[in-house]
């Protein structure tokens, strides 16, 4: 950080102390740019988007400021909107291997299905301030399995430099079912079966039970987690699962004849592409590894770069994600780009740019339930409407010589400072003579 | 190197005055010979034979030779397996050479990962498989990671078809302070690793400081539990092999002969560390025991004293942007091996992951890329270097691959657009001139056994 002023260096330190900010959305527009929707489509040279009230109230071609509206001068710049970056463990750790950090899994809880990672969850955290500085603006966040196939329940959160990070707590539940369901559950695909539909009837129960009535005298599961996993029943929260073997993706597939009204999302997905037209005709989405191509483990054997694009070909609405532990948020546009990159490849699917970015915008935010519909927020995508989640960068977002110059959320405009980069400029030269670097700051 | 006459007779002089005024120094030379055998020694050799190739020319393309130079509208010939020419649109192609036409595309020597796993730490990844650290004593400088590589593992072909790595370092894993001998392979199907070894490369020492050893045996309630039980465990073997170097009487050890063969530098040393403050100290206790450590990998707080890893001529072997994973990764920064270069030390883009390894060029793009926001402006050329001529110095074998000089291996990959965009892919590599992969051609794509028959088998990866 450069020197500044007196007022401003207090000022400075007050954000450093992570105070509240008084940062509050502003009106403004960023006019001539190459322009990038979000849903798909090619992007816009020329391009204009106007933010007021913290939404978007347009984007295109040929769009006016209106008058009162600050214009940015895009030229020679890209703007998209944030990056929605699904499935994630942000906020939820410092360090991976620094165990007191690390509130990802509970593996030692009497709880599952009713863990909910909303209360744990630390806007100041690292990750969330590298991953703002890589134009990620919205994410979900997933629990990690502890020592049941339920993981508990994720949330939604925005990436802004202010206390409020969750904008939607319990907004999914989370089962893995495949190889690490079956470890969990006992030791096989057999036990992972039999604990999922257990759960399910159980919470079925009390969900129909008077209230303070007693429960069957057989119930596995704490009042809590059956408690918890009503919302599931009844298709109100959707159940994510983790999932990879064609023939595993079959079998969640067919949970939907015993609990119709489950709300399904598929997560990992490796052979999604074997089995991508029951995907498409049962109109669950996934959220994919976009890179993934080794054979990992035994349930992953036909992993191919190629299972997003062929996944999207046969009409699944796929979302690239799984961007936890050392797959970053941040990494999102470089898998994107990886996708586009494949249809140079004979014999590989990949994806339109246009396509490449909704895949980590605008589709993961549908999935995610932040559509717009039904009175929920709208985000991911630049359109009337959508919250002000703006990214402006200095070359096209996908390549890896981009990134962001200015990150807005809800209009607000982001600090893209934090550790590392107060690192790099204490580090930018070695000169040690007058004072050790501790007094460089 | 032309030594003048009277300097010459000087000098033979006084190595003859040594032999006959020191009793003993007939059989320490003797020693000092055994020593050589059994670092020399080769119980399992390179079968390693290049495959047929036919006499090449890349015509047109961007050229990039690994150290720095940049050839617009090149010509690259190749035969025998070797480089014959490299240079500009005003090379001929010789009668008898297969044409290709570059135009648009770009030519690198063969990627090159300083520190891999493959093989050692296979895909599928199960616990039947797991062979990269021999985690039952802090050091163990006895084994070879050789005898660990599974040369089915899928994961080779595709750091081959996704990365175009010709040659990579598989490391034995960081468990241990002194975790064994590495070996370099060349990145062919192989049914045995010998088919892979890399003729004539010198083997190198894992180490490894800080964070893992420490875990590893501090939670077995051992030594070393803290950091300064690493060092002291550390320089006590040192101690102990220095003893054992001395012994006349000695019986075969093979983690002694390990060291040894260190000491004497015939075997160089890979030491992963990741903090300033414990790369310092290294540096420091490579000194007090007489050896040298070739690259540091990892070195996530290299760009703090980057000054004197280049003071020591030590590489630094980087990941781009990792970032908190562990602690001593916490002040892991982007703009690491762009400060390095700056500094002037060798840096090295490597991957320690099956996954990594297949974008080393994406890797470098990023990290040069962050360089380029902070003023420092490394141009394309360079950074090739990073994942070419400077993993090949490391690990010893520059003077073979690593930069397209005449010569060297025809290790060479044509990518069909600039090697430091996302957008790009290798489109054919060679191996000592034979064409091991092709995108344009599904039968130049490897198959590993274990593929076979299952689904996905030939499949783009």
């Amino acid at each position: 950080m450069k020197r500044l002023s007196t007022v401003a260096a207090a000022l400075a330190g007050v954000a450093a102390l992570g105070l509240p900010s008084l940062a509050s959305a502003q009106d403004f527009a960023i006019t001539n740019a190459t322009l990038a929707i979000g849903d798909g489509s090619a992007p816009i040279e020329g391009g204009t988007v106007v933010v007021r009230g913290g939404k978007v109230i347009a984007a295109g071609a040929g769009v006016t400021v209106p008058a009162g509206v600050e214009a940015i001068d895009g030229s020679g710049k890209w703007v998209t909107p944030g990056i929605f970056a699904t499935y994630t463990d942000l906020g939820l750790f410092d360090v991976q291997e620094v165990s007191e950090s690390d509130d990802r899994g509970s593996d030692q809880a009497p709880f599952n299905a009713a863990l909910d990672v909303a209360p744990a969850i630390n806007p100041a955290n690292e990750h969330i301030a590298v991953s703002r500085e890589g134009g990620v603006t919205r994410a979900s966040v997933t629990p990690f399995n502890g020592n049941s196939i339920f993981a508990g329940q994720g949330a939604l959160i925005d990436l802004g430099a202010d206390p409020e990070a969750v904008t939607k707590a319990r907004a999914f539940q989370v089962v893995a079912l495949g190889e690490g369901g079956a470890k969990l559950a006992g030791g096989s695909r057999v036990a992972a079966h039999v604990a999922l539909r257990n759960a399910l009837r159980e919470a079925r129960d009390v969900a129909a039970m008077a209230q303070g009535a007693d429960r069957q005298s057989d119930a596995m599961l704490t009042r809590a987690d059956a408690a918890a996993l009503g919302p599931v029943i009844a298709g109100t929260q959707p159940l994510y699962v983790e999932v990879e073997r064609a023939a595993d993706i079959r079998s969640v597939l067919s949970l939907k004849r015993e609990f119709p009204k489950l709300d399904l999302v598929l997560v990992g997905a490796s052979e999604g592409w074997l089995v991508a037209n029951e995907i498409a005709a049962a109109g669950v989405p996934v959220i994919a590894t976009a890179l993934n191509d080794l054979p990992a483990q035994f349930d992953r054997i036909a992993a191919t770069q190629s299972n997003v694009g062929r996944m999207k070909l046969a009409g699944v609405k796929v979302a690239i994600g799984m961007l936890a532990n050392d797959n970053q948020p941040r990494y999102a546009p470089q898998e994107a780009g990886n996708l586009v990159a494949l249809n140079k490849i004979p014999g590989a699917s990949g994806l339109s740019w246009g396509e490449a970015l909704a895949a980590i915008t605008s589709i993961p935010a549908e999935i995610s339930g932040m559509d717009g519909r039904n009175g929920h927020m709208r985000a991911g995508v630049l359109a009337p409407g959508a919250v002000g989640d703006v990214v402006v960068w200095d070359g096209d977002p996908l390549e890896l010589s981009s990134a962001p110059l200015e990150v807005w959320i809800d209009g607000v405009k982001q600090p893209l400072d934090n550790h590392q980069s107060r690192l790099k400029e204490r580090y930018k030269d070695l000169d040690r003579t007058s004072l050790p670097k501790a007094y460089d700051w | 190197m032309k030594v003048p006459p009277a300097l010459r007779q000087w000098t033979g002089a006084l190595a003859l005055g040594l032999a006959l005024a020191l009793p003993s120094g007939d059989a320490l030379a003797r020693k000092k010979d055994k020593d050589k055998e059994a670092v020399a020694e080769t119980p399992y050799p390179s079968t390693y034979k290049p495959y047929p190739g036919r006499p090449t020319a890349l015509v047109g393309a961007t050229v990039y030779d690994g150290r720095g130079g940049r050839i617009d509208n090149g010509t690259l010939l190749f035969e025998n397996g070797k480089l014959v020419a490299v240079g500009g649109s005003d090379l001929a192609v010789p009668d008898g050479y297969t044409r290709i036409d570059a135009a648009g595309k770009f030519v690198t020597p063969g990627v090159i990962d300083a520190h891999s796993h493959l093989g050692d730490y296979p895909s599928p990844s199960v616990d039947a498989l797991a062979d990269g650290n021999e985690a039952t004593s802090p050091t163990t400088p006895e084994v070879w990671a050789e005898h660990s590589v599974w040369p089915q593992d899928p994961g080779f072909t595709r750091a081959l078809t996704n990365g175009g790595v010709t040659s990579l370092m598989v490391l034995p894993g960081s468990a241990n302070l002194m975790g064994g001998r590495s070996v370099t392979l060349k990145n062919v199907p192989s049914l045995t690793v010998q088919g892979m070894k890399f003729p004539g490369a010198p083997y190198s020492l894992k180490m490894a400081c800080g964070e893992n050893p420490k875990r590893v045996y501090g939670s077995k309630g051992q030594k070393p539990s803290t950091r300064m039980g690493n060092f002291a465990v550390d320089r006590q073997t040192w101690l102990d092999a220095k003893k054992y170097a001395k012994d006349e009487e000695r019986d075969r050890d093979l983690a002694n002969e390990t060291l040894v063969g260190v000491l004497d530098g015939d075997i160089l040393v890979q030491n992963h560390c990741y903090r300033a403050d414990e790369m310092a100290l290294v540096i420091d206790m490579a000194k007090e025991m007489g050896y040298k450590v070739a690259a540091f990998h990892h070195a996530v707080e290299a760009y703090k004293i980057g000054d004197l890893l280049k003071q020591n001529d030590i590489c630094a072997a980087v990941w781009a942007d990792w970032y908190g994973f562990k602690m001593e990764a916490y002040d892991a920064i982007p703009e690491n091996a762009a400060l390095l270069q700056k500094q002037g030390v060798c840096v090295i883009i490597h991957s320690d992951s099956a996954n990594g390894i297949q974008r080393l060029n994406q890797e470098a793009a990023k990290a040069q890329a962050d360089g380029r926001r902070i003023g420092i402006d490394i141009p394309d050329a360079e950074v090739v270097s990073w994942f070419t001529y400077n993993p090949a110095k490391a690990m010893g074998v520059a003077d073979r691959t690593g930069s397209l000089e005449t010569g060297k291996m025809a290790d060479v990959v044509l990518w069909n657009g600039n090697p430091l965009s996302v957008y790009t892919r290798p489109e054919k590599v060679w191996i000592d001139g034979a064409l091991m992969y092709d995108a344009l051609d599904p039968k130049r794509r490897p198959v590993s056994d274990f593929e076979l028959g299952q689904p996905g088998e030939g499949d783009v990866k």
